[in-house]
């Protein structure tokens, strides 16, 4: 019977407490891992095969073995808790519901890489998250966990919750940095890399709250063991897997890694609610390409998704049913990146709203046919040509929607009109505001 | 308003920091709750306690879509407008509001009780259509949900 590691105690309906927590096992890993060498727990790590849940799929044993630790500190271990991929609601729930469990894993983390100070960026609109984080921080420093010398281990950290005020592009990693360091969150250019000049020019190490909450388990299980829970062989670990649309169970759910998505939308979300059929998914949030039905047997993992054309991306699905057009889909889709672009670089701060404004012209029915082709130069030039990983993560599904959805979205330049919707509506103004007020 | 013992602490605790430019974005969080929005005044009240030039300041309140330079309503309420709201009916919840509260997106109420905008994606997609009034999230949102959600979010 599988075991739940990351949501065994989501059952409380509220964030667990220390006491609670360590009645599930919670700070084992960390009291095991100040016995060990920093290196032997990179080590596990390396053997545990996690890769970075943050959505690129890094392996994290690798990322940390990347940080300089000869040069002089500080160092830093950031925790990016930011999530705002749309269709992702993983890392809230890890926050509400465990906070000790991240905050134990970059305690981990801090020591494996030689950080005395993590920092939990976090969205602001998770007020609940952030209150749970905080509240468990002072319960750990009360028990020692927290602060100079650790456990009589010699090792000290101290960590702190920063609560951001908006905007996507805070997560992007470099970008991330800058904002902590109270400067427009713009991103990097890389090189240096932050594993040795990051967060204030020091040795950096980041990753994402799910990942760094896997790693009191790691250290518990042992890399291997906690490898040989996936799905299948070239997996690793558990999961977090998301389905959100309109299936019967939409939720969070525990899996072994590589559980086939078919499974998750079917078995674990449901199926589709009465009435509804499927007819394309978004694998793991707003900037993965779609996935149609001929693919549902993928298995979620990093390198079988992009097998079949799209990512992995966050792992939690939105599934449009066949009520969605998509066309209408992606205008949605692509009114978010438009108004979350940092606005660095050309290509996407002014790329994306003309995407955006051919894609309304198609739906609204005004659109020719020739459009088609400027719609798919102006996504191929923006997707090499922009500064970070953000506008081509934008135009990646529209790209996927003009491979797979092609007879589709020419019926609405033929008809003059979208024929899912039916009445055509005419096109309102590109969002200038930026979502600002 | 920041009364004269709360600037105090706060310089305090900015100098106590090796550097102060963290702490701006929560002096602006909470200068933008004892002013109601990040005005003018609020803002020189940040520089000055930060020790930085005012534009620093405007520079990051007008990157920031949660920092208001212009006044808001006692809540503002945030539709979410990302995908998965969108599969679920985001649009009619955003008419509906619209209509109810008898305001566009981006205005406030003439009560003064509410502001309402678009955000993104609220981390709540398994209950979409979702929205935050004030701190507080709800998802699962229908006309009548909303109803009850306004009566009791009002001050
Ligand atoms: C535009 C953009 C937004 C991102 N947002 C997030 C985010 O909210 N949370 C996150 O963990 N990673 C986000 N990432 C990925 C991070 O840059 C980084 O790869 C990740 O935090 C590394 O952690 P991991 O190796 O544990 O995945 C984003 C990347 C881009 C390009
Ligand atoms: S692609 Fe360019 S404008 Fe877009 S978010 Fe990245 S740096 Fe900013
Ligand atoms: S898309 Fe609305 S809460 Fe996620």
């Amino acid at each position: 019977m599988f075991q739940p590691l990351l949501t065994k105690n989501f059952h409380l309906g509220r964030p667990a407490s220390l006491k609670e927590y360590e009645a599930s096992g919670g700070y084992a890993g960390l009291r095991a891992a100040l016995k060990m060498a920093p290196d032997e727990v990179i080590k596990a790590v390396i053997d545990s095969g996690l890769r970075g849940r943050g959505g690129a799929g890094f392996p994290t044993g690798k990322k940390w073995s990347l940080t300089d630790r000869k040069s002089p500190g500080p160092r830093y271990f950031l925790v990016n808790a930011d999530e705002m991929e749309p269709g992702t609601f993983k890392d809230r729930f890890l926050m509400v519901r465990d906070p000790h469990q991240v905050i134990e894993g970059l305690l981990i983390s801090g020591y494996a890489t030689d950080a005395g100070k993590g920092y939990i960026f976090i969205r602001y609109e998770y007020c609940e998250a952030a209150r749970a984080l905080n509240v468990a921080i002072e319960e750990a420093k009360g028990a020692g966990f927290i602060g100079k010398d650790i456990l009589g281990s010699g090792f000290s950290m101290e960590i702190s919750v920063h609560r951001s005020a908006g905007r996507y592009e805070c997560g992007e990693e470099t970008a991330l940095m800058n904002a902590l360091e109270g400067r427009r969150a713009n991103p990097r250019s890389k090189p240096p890399y932050p594993a040795s000049k990051g967060f204030w020019m020091r040795p950096t190490t980041i990753n994402n709250a799910e990942t760094v909450a896997n790693i009191p388990h790691i250290i518990k299980m042992g890399g291997n063991t906690w490898k040989s829970l996936a799905a299948y062989d070239g997996g690793a670990g558990t999961k977090l897997y998301g389905i959100s649309g309109r299936v019967k169970n939409p939720g969070l759910f525990e899996l072994p890694t590589g559980t086939p998505l078919k499974e998750i939308i079917e078995t674990h979300g449901g199926g589709m609610q009465e009435g509804y059929s499927f007819k394309a998914c978004l694998p793991g949030g707003a900037s993965t390409p779609l996935i149609t039905p001929n693919n549902l047997d993928v298995p979620m993992d990093f390198d079988a998704v992009s097998k079949v054309g799209s990512r992995m991306g966050t792992g939690c699905v939105t599934v449009f049913d066949d009520t969605c057009c998509i066309v209408r889909a992606m205008i949605n889709n692509l009114l978010f990146f438009t108004r979350e672009s940092c606005g660095w670089c050309t290509p996407c701060r002014d790329g994306l709203p003309f995407v955006h404004d051919i894609l309304r012209r198609i739906e609204a029915g005004v659109a020719e046919m020739d459009e088609l082709s400027v719609l798919e130069e102006n996504c191929e030039t923006i997707y090499p040509n922009s500064f970070c990983a953000f506008a081509p993560g934008a135009v990646d599904p529209v790209r996927s929607m003009l491979r797979l959805f092609r007879p589709e979205v020419e019926e609405h330049i033929k008809l003059k009109r979208c024929p899912i919707n039916g009445t055509p509506s005419p096109p309102t103004p590109s969002p200038g505001g930026r979502g600002g007020l | 308003m920041l009364s004269d013992d709360r600037i105090k602490e706060l310089r305090e605790y900015v100098s106590s920091l090796e550097h102060p430019e963290e702490a701006l974005v929560d002096l602006m969080h909470e200068a933008q709750s004892a002013y109601g929005y990040l005005s003018d005044e609020a803002a020189e009240a940040v520089a000055d306690i930060a020790g930085v030039p005012v534009i620093k300041v405007e520079e990051l309140a007008t990157f920031y879509n949660l920092i208001f330079r212009r006044p808001v309503g006692r809540k503002v309420i945030f539709v979410c407008d990302s995908i998965s709201c969108w599969v679920m009916g985001m649009e009619n919840m955003f008419d509906y509001l619209k209509k109810k509260l008898g305001i566009d997106i981006g205005q406030t109420t003439a009560d003064g009780a509410f502001t309402l905008l678009p955000i993104c994606c609220l981390g709540a997609c398994h209950v979409a259509p979702a929205m935050m009034v004030g701190e507080k999230l709800y998802g699962n949102l229908t006309p009548e949900r909303i109803d009850e959600i306004l009566e009791k979010e009002r001050i």
